[in-house]
């Protein structure tokens, strides 16, 4: 793949703090226009990566570059076009939200007379307009969340980051953050940068993952390769509970199109296969005459993918 | 630099929309004016006594309610300092704004250099305002103006006034950067001021006491001696050092006194018995007398800031 297409790359990235090494030689690329996903449990290393990505940290050892621009040596040209959200926001609670925003325009060097029109644009953006002028104390932390979505994108970023966005959320305000986060990817290209324990959340808008443990990216790429990767390939797994199982029917469903393994057990098959063939099943045991008691699919799920990683923890 | 300047204007404007900025300025007021108004009444009782400083009394002159001004403000800029600098760095940390603010394309340092220098001016309005009116008020009821000197003198006490307080503000910036707390911060300093401003001094006389006591019929080299233990240990003491310089600066005639190992007894009988005669000193005798004084706050203030702005431009920015 060419540099030129990935705005986030990391080489042999490593981070010490005292003697804990906390990134471990992380080599990873991130897509112009792409919404990657970093996966981890606490103490991961995915704020020190972040960290490092922002040139807010320096790294122990190997480097990352945003757009073309070591983190390290030229932070503030990387910081000029990328935008970050922490975990834990903060506003000054005593300045509206205008206010707010108009400090960090004034901080990113945006000329004085456009100011006032970046900031109506980027709150209709985050459906805050009417909340402009109230103060931050008196937001709710949806609110505030929005209101950090809008504080990133006042500078038009190439990169926004966001760590642990949708921690403490309620699932509808969570979803409408996600939804912007798809309209801002789809609408102006931006390149998202997610760090979450929200899985679910995470697999609506990510288009690819990494998958931290210990500092170290033990897999990354989309939901259903590494779902490929761990359970053997195959997009969808049907399980199947049968009144009895015979040699004929298995041989049968071996046969189906699209099924990548079949796997028995006692009563109990487990269908791996391409495409949803629910149908072409209940058919072809309806033909053979044996009584169907449950029939479930899954689709490779991010909550199974990141359990199979992270039993042992 | 425009960031920089944002930071120094926010910042600023937080300060003067402060309710602590509030409390302290009208405090320092209230003193100031009562202060003055005691002054005020001696200086008309004492008129005809008085030496060709007559301005410069309104500022050192107290009385038996009141001390003088400078007394005051030798409480109070400890006071400014540290309010204004106790929560600088780690009110950030804590409200989340840290990281957020230092993911804009800023330097690091632009965010302390800018609450910095907004404190200082805050401090040094504050200071200035209060000693122009009590200038303008002394100069209406006495009727008196003043000569160059005695006004380069006052922008030299001034200039000192805003030192000391960057001490003050350097050094609880220097706690708020250290300390994860705010109420930490502030209390480390305030025990530090304490420690400073009124348990050094007694300990410097405990141990004086202790390496050279007096007796009725002490020699002059014994008074000189204790006297210099006394004066070597309360040096430590940037409350002392501002004392000193501020007396010599602000009292041309004796101040100068206090800064002198033979000590005020002993000089106070020399006069009493003609031995010593006292002219005033010119202001250039009066600085070359408090230069060491005047470098070391200066050297503290920087010293101090120079500790915080290194930690803090190492420190690890993490947003919990």
């Amino acid at each position: 793949m060419n540099d030129n297409d990935n705005l986030i790359i990391s080489q042999n990235l490593s981070k010490k703090y005292d003697s804990q090494l906390v990134v471990d030689d992380l080599n990873i690329s991130i897509k112009n226009g792409e919404i990657f996903g970093l996966l981890g449990p606490n103490g991961a290393g995915k704020s020190t990566i972040i960290l490092m990505t922002l040139g807010l940290t320096e790294p122990t050892s190997g480097s990352v570059s945003v757009g073309g621009f070591n983190s390290t040596r030229e932070p503030l040209k990387v910081k000029r076009i990328s935008g970050y959200l922490p975990e834990k926001v903060g506003f000054y609670e005593d300045m509206s939200a205008k206010e707010n925003l108009s400090y960090t325009a004034e901080l990113n060097n945006i000329p004085y007379r456009e100011i006032p029109a970046k900031i109506d644009e980027v709150l209709e953006i985050v459906s805050l307009s009417k909340n402009k002028k109230q103060l931050v104390r008196t937001f709710s932390k949806g609110m505030k969340q929005r209101l950090g979505i809008a504080d990133v994108l006042i500078k038009d970023p190439r990169l926004i980051i966001f760590d642990e966005l949708t921690e403490g959320l309620d699932v509808k305000v969570a979803n409408q953050i996600l939804q912007t986060i798809l309209d801002l990817n789809s609408r102006k290209n931006i390149t998202f940068l997610l760090s979450s324990h929200q899985l679910n959340l995470v697999q609506k808008v990510c288009s690819r993952v990494g998958i931290l443990s210990g500092g170290k990216l033990i897999n990354q790429g989309t939901v259903e390769s590494l779902g490929r990767d761990l359970f053997g390939g195959g997009k969808y797994r049907i399980e199947l509970e049968l009144e009895k199982i015979t040699e004929k029917l298995t041989g049968k469903l071996k046969k189906l199109d699209k099924v990548v393994s079949v796997n028995q057990t006692d009563n109990k098959f487990t269908i791996v296969c391409d495409k949803d063939i629910r149908q072409d099943i209940s058919r072809l045991i309806s033909n053979e005459g044996i009584l169907l008691t449950r029939m479930d699919m899954k689709q490779d799920a991010l909550e199974e993918i990141y359990l199979k990683y992270f039993k042992e923890e | 630099m425009r960031s920089i300047l944002t930071i120094y204007r926010k910042e600023l404007c937080d300060h003067f929309s402060s309710n602590k900025f509030l409390i302290l300025l009208s405090l320092i007021y209230i003193a100031g004016l009562s202060s003055t108004y005691v002054a005020l009444t001696n200086i008309r009782e004492a008129a005809s006594s008085l030496d060709e400083h007559v301005f410069l009394y309104l500022f050192t002159t107290g009385g038996d309610i009141l001390p003088s001004f400078i007394t005051f403000i030798s409480f109070f800029i400890p006071i400014i300092g540290i309010i204004f600098g106790f929560d600088a760095i780690n009110s950030e940390k804590n409200s989340g704004n840290l990281s957020r603010i230092l993911s804009q394309p800023i330097y690091r340092d632009s965010l302390i250099n800018g609450k910095f220098l907004a404190g200082i001016t805050t401090l040094s309005i504050i200071i200035a305002s209060i000693v122009f009116i009590i200038s303008g008020v002394g100069l209406l009821s006495i009727g008196v103006a003043p000569t160059t000197e005695e006004i380069l003198r006052i922008f030299f006490f001034i200039f000192i006034c805003v030192f000391y307080g960057g001490f003050w503000m350097g050094l609880s910036i220097l706690f708020s950067v250290i300390m994860e707390k705010t109420a930490a911060s502030i209390l480390t300093a305030i025990a530090v001021w304490i420690f400073l401003m009124f348990f050094l001094p007694i300990i410097a006389d405990a141990v004086a006491n202790s390496m050279a006591p007096l007796a009725d019929d002490s020699s002059l080299a014994e008074i000189a001696r204790n006297y210099s233990i006394i004066n070597s240990i309360s040096r430590i003491s940037p409350a002392t050092l501002f004392t000193e310089s501020i007396m010599v600066l602000l009292v041309p005639i004796g101040g100068n006194l206090l800064i002198n190992n033979v000590g005020y007894l002993q000089s106070y009988s020399m006069l009493e018995s003609g031995e010593m005669q006292l002219n005033p000193l010119s202001l250039g005798q009066s600085l070359i007398q408090v230069w060491p004084q005047l470098v070391v706050i200066v050297a503290l203030a920087i010293i101090c800031f120079a500790v915080s702005y290194i930690i803090f431009m190492r420190q690890e920015i993490r947003s919990t």
